[in-house]
């Protein structure tokens, strides 16, 4: 390690100081360069340690009821019952609610940002837009329980059973806390992630493809939707998929608005539960080695899942970032 | 149509302005002096405060970063000057895939490795967690940094007979001092919010604990616990606990970007 260390601190081997005077201090260089690559290690073995560990700790639930798990939609913990479908399906649900809404919005804002507003403008907005992403989740919980929910029980919900109800999606009561609340809140959070990297996709489109447009007499917004966006596509699509981890994954804001209910409904006004609510919610209630396995294998199948989607979505980004960009 | 993506941004800064404004509008009148230096008052029982709470944020926070920062940085000064090849390239992917992990899948591994083996939960635990959070944004970030510095500074040194630790440590990372600080500001910015991780490593506490081995309170706890319960008095403090937060959080990210208004990790 430490002679990588020398090589790339830049001393050509042949002009080495070691020929003018005694070796500097190889002792010095080998403790201080191998801690830079020790912390390094420990990077990468954190990441292997986490995936032993969960699998491990999820171990007995695996082996005693492995894929009757996705089989079956009754949860009853205290009946030794463990089905995870309603988990499931709540999941893809609010998640494809969250996408749907952010993905669109979130697009536009990183086209207005990258190549619409002025750089003035642009730069304060993508500021404001990045403090969204730092709002805690449990803030926005708190919101959306207090605030969103009433909104949607009172107002939202009545509006779409009236225009929509012949569609099975928007029948039903209205509770206010549910899948559709849920899907909203989860959009409002994942719109950042959205915006920010496709902004910086949309950056990476070189200059060339646009003036090529422009020379063809194209206005501006067929030079984005013709040239920028189709260029940027690969990109754009990692930026979803990467902001589809993130709706997957959130435990704390979905928990407080979704009504925790384990049922699989087809109205999106009703109660449901999320794989990362029913962790947050039961687990420090856990009771049994059983019941807490299944819960830890949860655990362990979202880290898998975001495990998938990232690699998935850096991969993408990366290729649409180009050569030319460090990274996005 | 060019509108049309000035509504979206507009849709955007709009739910950040909405939510910030009715987290202050609620928030505002539970934030007095008893908030932060009384403890929490059993339901029906005026005053009380989250003061037990704050500290053990606190104290977690201070734990994880003692873990997070020195490993982060080391390995952010790494992956910039020395890494080439299959460790470098390894660890700035995983860095960032982890950055994309569930935070409440951190803290079931957090369980797992910390609170099983003491048998009850802890502050210790919760650092645990929290630092894995934190690491891959002081990673990234620290690289960056460090990138940024021009590599002539150092070659100057070198020219003169400085040992290559002595060059990197003396003269290359003071030179890119702000953005590791940026990096762990916004490392702790990310985690100071974090409740889902807490859930069953802190655990949460009604009493004083400043032992980092016993259950300990924890603002975003406090936060999710009260604003579910069905007492008015609770959720006005899980008000003041969000409103507490979300200026936490702008703080030290505004102070970062000003601090190193670079491209940053996401």
């Amino acid at each position: 390690m430490s002679q990588d260390g020398v090589e790339v601190a830049g001393i050509p081997r042949v002009l080495s100081p070691s020929r003018l005077r005694p070796p500097a201090n190889p002792i010095g260089d080998r403790i201080v360069l191998g801690a830079f690559s020790a912390a390094a290690w420990l990077v990468l073995l954190l990441v292997v340690a986490l995936f032993i560990s969960l699998t491990i700790a999820a171990w007995p639930a695996i082996k005693t009821i492995g894929l009757a798990a996705f089989r079956s939609t009754v949860w009853d913990p205290t009946s030794g019952k463990f089905g995870l479908l309603a988990f499931i399906y709540g999941t893809v649900v609010t998640s494809a609610i969250a996408l749907l809404l952010a993905g669109p919005i979130g697009i536009g804002a990183a086209l207005l940002l990258a190549e619409v507003a002025p750089r003035r403008l642009a730069l304060p907005v993508a500021m404001l837009i990045e403090l969204l992403a730092a709002v805690p989740s449990v803030v926005f919980g708190i919101w959306g329980l207090f605030v969103l929910a009433p909104v949607m029980r009172n107002i939202v919900e009545p509006a779409l059973a009236h225009a929509l109800g012949f569609l099975p999606l928007f029948q039903g009561y209205f509770y206010g806390v549910g899948m559709l609340t849920a899907g909203i809140l989860l959009a409002i959070m994942i719109l950042p992630t959205v915006s920010a990297i496709s902004r910086d996709i949309f950056e990476a489109v070189p200059r060339d493809q646009r003036e090529a447009m422009l020379a063809l007499g194209a206005t501006k917004w067929e030079m984005l939707t013709r040239a920028v966006i189709p260029y940027a596509r690969s990109g754009i699509i990692g930026a979803l998929v990467l902001a589809l981890g993130r709706a997957i994954g959130e435990a704390m804001a979905v928990t407080m608005v979704i009504g925790n209910k384990p049922a699989i409904s087809l109205s999106l006004f009703a109660p449901a539960y999320t794989l990362a609510s029913v962790l947050a919610n039961e687990f420090t209630e856990a009771t049994g080695q059983q019941y807490l396995s299944v819960l830890i294998g949860i655990g362990s199948m979202l880290f898998v899942i975001s495990m998938i989607v990232n690699v998935l979505a850096r991969v993408l980004v990366r290729g649409a970032s180009g050569p030319s960009r460090k990274r996005a | 149509m060019l509108v049309l993506t000035w509504l979206c941004a507009g849709i955007a800064a709009a739910m950040l302005a909405i939510i910030v404004i009715y987290v202050i509008q609620r928030g505002g009148p539970a934030l007095n002096l008893a908030f932060f230096t009384h403890l929490p008052t059993p339901v029906g029982v005026p005053g009380g405060g989250a003061a037990n709470a704050i500290v053990g944020s606190l104290v977690i926070i201070t734990m994880a970063s003692a873990i997070a920062i020195p490993i982060g940085v080391l390995a952010g000064i790494y992956l910039a000057l020395l890494g080439r090849g299959f460790l470098a390239q390894a660890v700035r992917f995983f860095s960032d895939v982890l950055t994309g992990v569930p935070s409440i899948a951190i803290g079931v591994f957090a369980y797992t490795i910390v609170v099983v083996p003491q048998k009850h939960f802890s502050a210790n635990a919760a650092a645990v967690a929290l630092s894995i959070i934190m690491l891959p944004i002081i990673v990234r970030t620290t690289e960056e940094a460090v990138k940024l510095v021009n590599p002539a500074i150092r070659e100057g040194a070198l020219a003169l007979g400085v040992d290559a630790w002595k060059a990197i440590v003396l003269v290359t990372v003071p030179c890119a001092r702000a953005g590791i600080v940026t990096g762990a500001l916004l490392g702790l910015a990310r985690v100071a919010g974090e409740s889902a991780p807490l859930l069953f490593t802190a655990f949460g506490s009604q009493f004083w604990t400043l032992q980092p081995g016993a259950p300990t309170a924890a603002l975003p706890l406090l936060v999710f616990q009260y604003a579910i319960a069905p007492y008015k008095d609770w959720q006005l403090v899980a008000w003041g606990g969000a409103l507490t937060l979300i200026l936490l959080v702008f703080l030290l990210n505004i102070t970062a970007r000003l601090l190193f208004p670079a491209k940053l990790p996401r």
